[in-house]
């Protein structure tokens, strides 16, 4: 189901695979047409400034294809246009130029069913209980009543929040009401899940554990994930491949494999290669992370860029 | 066991309240002794002549001529506090346009523009009802226009990803989430609207609540004062804490 199986990569067993070297140049690994999900070619996005300046160059023209059943993650310095990136493969914002097609359909100005979207803001219904907030989607879409109840139970279960479920969300701390929304997601079943740092609010150990919790979730659905993230570790120990993202406008420096096994999970951040493949990304991310905070002292110092 | 606690609640909430009402009416004795007759009657008095008084075909007219102009300005503040304010919520340069003129009309003592209302209205219901709402609809129109910029951006985008109608989204997310802060503008309403309408009667009426003060001010008549402050007093204390308590229903999920 992972890429790295499909390519039949031998010895990809346990926790001590290797990863494999990075691919030397920028761009999307090839993925074989059936096996296409989704696809970004020359996707540019620019912003209009707001008072006759030039217009803001948030992101591209950026390659991007992501594989039925894929974890795909991406990292970037922060402002590199990762959440522009998501927006539109989302179908929740146009391109400037370029096209995205998800399931062999062109997107084009609204979600497409089967797309499940966790922002990286909290963006549970403060005026609904945990369990009508997961059951929210299904409840638009008529599901029957049974079924609802039933699906909505087994992710309130799934999640741990089974306790919760008849508390607001403002009784819940940022993690919980995370993974409300997670939830809220999930029980819809899309068949591409897009999370944009979705726990970029939550402490180390937390973040550990649920980069666990979506393992574990992406292995119990065989959806497709692309989760965006600014943590390399949780990229790497998370993705089947990783994308890395240069400063502003955001292109694809380097795609990694990193060859984990499927039934992988978070102690692989003690294996010796997982120290080889986030140094590797970080030497790459290092330099774009420069360049982004170079932008920004430009920005302040009122230098034309 | 919940039940139970609830009960509890419920008893030691009675008891607050006895003791509120004990103290005021203990603050309120203790006030006339000090200043005496003069200025105020004692609590006994002023019950004993309410109860004579409330039912009295001289007084029921007055009373009903404030609620018919009270409810008017009530509805005209409310109807168009929240269509004014939903309006510039959602139209966003209009809302800035117009949000310093409404903040400096909130913060301008309405009794200068009396005059003005007077002009145009004449003395009667209509002054007092124009009187009222120009109190009431400015805050209301602000609760409103800030419950609407105040929408979670999150939600509405959550509300694309699940692909609902603009209806549905009205419907599910915007209402729900406007519904809270907007009653609290018409709480707020309600207490300035009632201010509005009793000084408009105060000073350019021969009917109404504010008319009787203002007539027994003039006549020195402490009894009907103090009776007729102490009337006011419970109507807007029972209808506020009315208000108030639907209020926190309202937000205590948010
Ligand atoms: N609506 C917008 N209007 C103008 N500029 C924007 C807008 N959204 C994002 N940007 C700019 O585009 C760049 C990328 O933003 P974003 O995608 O949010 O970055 P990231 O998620 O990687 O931190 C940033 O420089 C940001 O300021
Ligand atoms: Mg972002």
């Amino acid at each position: 189901m992972t890429l790295v199986r499909e390519q039949g990569s031998p010895g990809s067993s346990g926790p001590s695979a290797r990863p494999r070297e990075l691919a030397p140049r920028s761009g999307p690994a090839t993925v074989g047409a059936s096996k296409l999900h989704a696809q970004l070619t020359g996707v540019t996005k620019l912003f209009p400034a707001p008072s006759g300046e030039n217009p803001v160059h948030a992101l591209g023209p950026i390659d991007m294809a992501v594989e039925r059943g894929e974890f795909f993650a991406i990292v970037g310095p922060s402002g590199c246009g990762k959440s522009t990136l998501l927006d539109i493969l989302a179908g929740l914002a146009a391109p400037t130029d370029g096209t995205v097609v998800f399931e062999n359909k062109p997107i084009s100005g609204a979600v497409p069913p089967g797309i499940g979207v966790v922002f990286q803001e909290d963006a549970s219904f403060p005026w609904l209980t945990v369990w009508d907030n997961v059951a929210f989607g299904l409840r638009r879409a008529g599901l029957e009543r049974g079924e609802t109840t039933k699906r909505v139970e087994h992710w309130l279960r799934f999640m741990g929040l089974a306790d919760f479920a008849r508390a607001h969300p403002a009784h819940l701390s940022g993690g919980m009401r995370q993974r409300v929304c997670i939830a809220r997601t999930l029980v819809l079943e899309p068949r591409m899940i897009l999370l944009d740092e979705p726990f970029g609010a939550l402490d180390q150990q937390t973040r550990l554990l649920m980069g666990d919790e979506l393992l574990r979730l992406w292995r119990a659905t065989g959806a497709t994930v692309v989760l965006i993230t600014h943590a390399i570790d949780e990229a790497c120990m998370l993705a089947d491949r990783v994308g890395v993202m240069t400063a502003r406008p955001g292109r694809f420096a380097d795609v990694a494999v990193t060859r984990w096994p499927g039934d992988r999970d978070s102690r692989i951040v003690s294996d010796p290669s997982f120290g080889q493949l986030t140094g590797r990304v970080w030497s790459i991310l290092r330099d774009e992370s420069i360049k982004a905070i170079g932008h920004a002292e430009g920005d302040i110092g009122g230098r034309s860029p | 066991m919940t039940q139970s606690t609830a009960a509890v609640g419920k008893s030691r909430r009675l008891q607050d309240f006895a003791l509120l009402v004990a103290c005021i009416l203990a603050a309120w004795q203790a006030l006339y002794m000090i200043v005496g007759d003069v200025a105020i009657t004692s609590p006994v008095t002023t019950l004993g002549y309410a109860i004579e008084l409330l039912p009295s075909s001289d007084f029921r007219p007055h009373l009903a001529a404030s609620l018919t102009a009270f409810g008017n300005a009530l509805l005209i503040s409310y109807a168009g506090g929240v269509l004014l304010g939903l309006t510039l919520g959602f139209h966003r340069f209009s809302g800035e346009v117009a949000e310093p003129m409404l903040g400096a009309l909130y913060s301008l003592p309405k009794i200068a523009l009396y005059p003005i209302i007077l002009q145009i209205f004449g003395l009667g219901l209509s002054a007092k009802v124009a009187f009222g709402a120009l109190h009431g609809v400015i805050p209301v129109a602000l609760f409103s226009m800030n419950a609407v910029r105040g929408i979670n951006p999150m939600h509405l985008r959550t509300a694309r990803v699940l692909r609902l109608s603009s209806i549905e989204t009205v419907r599910t997310i915007v209402a729900p989430a406007i519904i809270p802060e907007i009653v609290t503008g018409l709480r707020v309403g309600f207490s300035l609207t009632l201010l509005g309408v009793l000084i408009g009667e105060m000073f350019a009426s021969q009917h109404g609540m504010g008319f009787l003060l203002i007539n027994a001010i003039n006549l020195h008549d402490v009894k009907m004062i103090t009776t007729l402050i102490f009337v006011l007093f419970l109507f807007a204390t029972v209808t506020s804490a009315i208000l108030l308590a639907i209020d926190r229903r309202l937000h205590v999920r948010v």
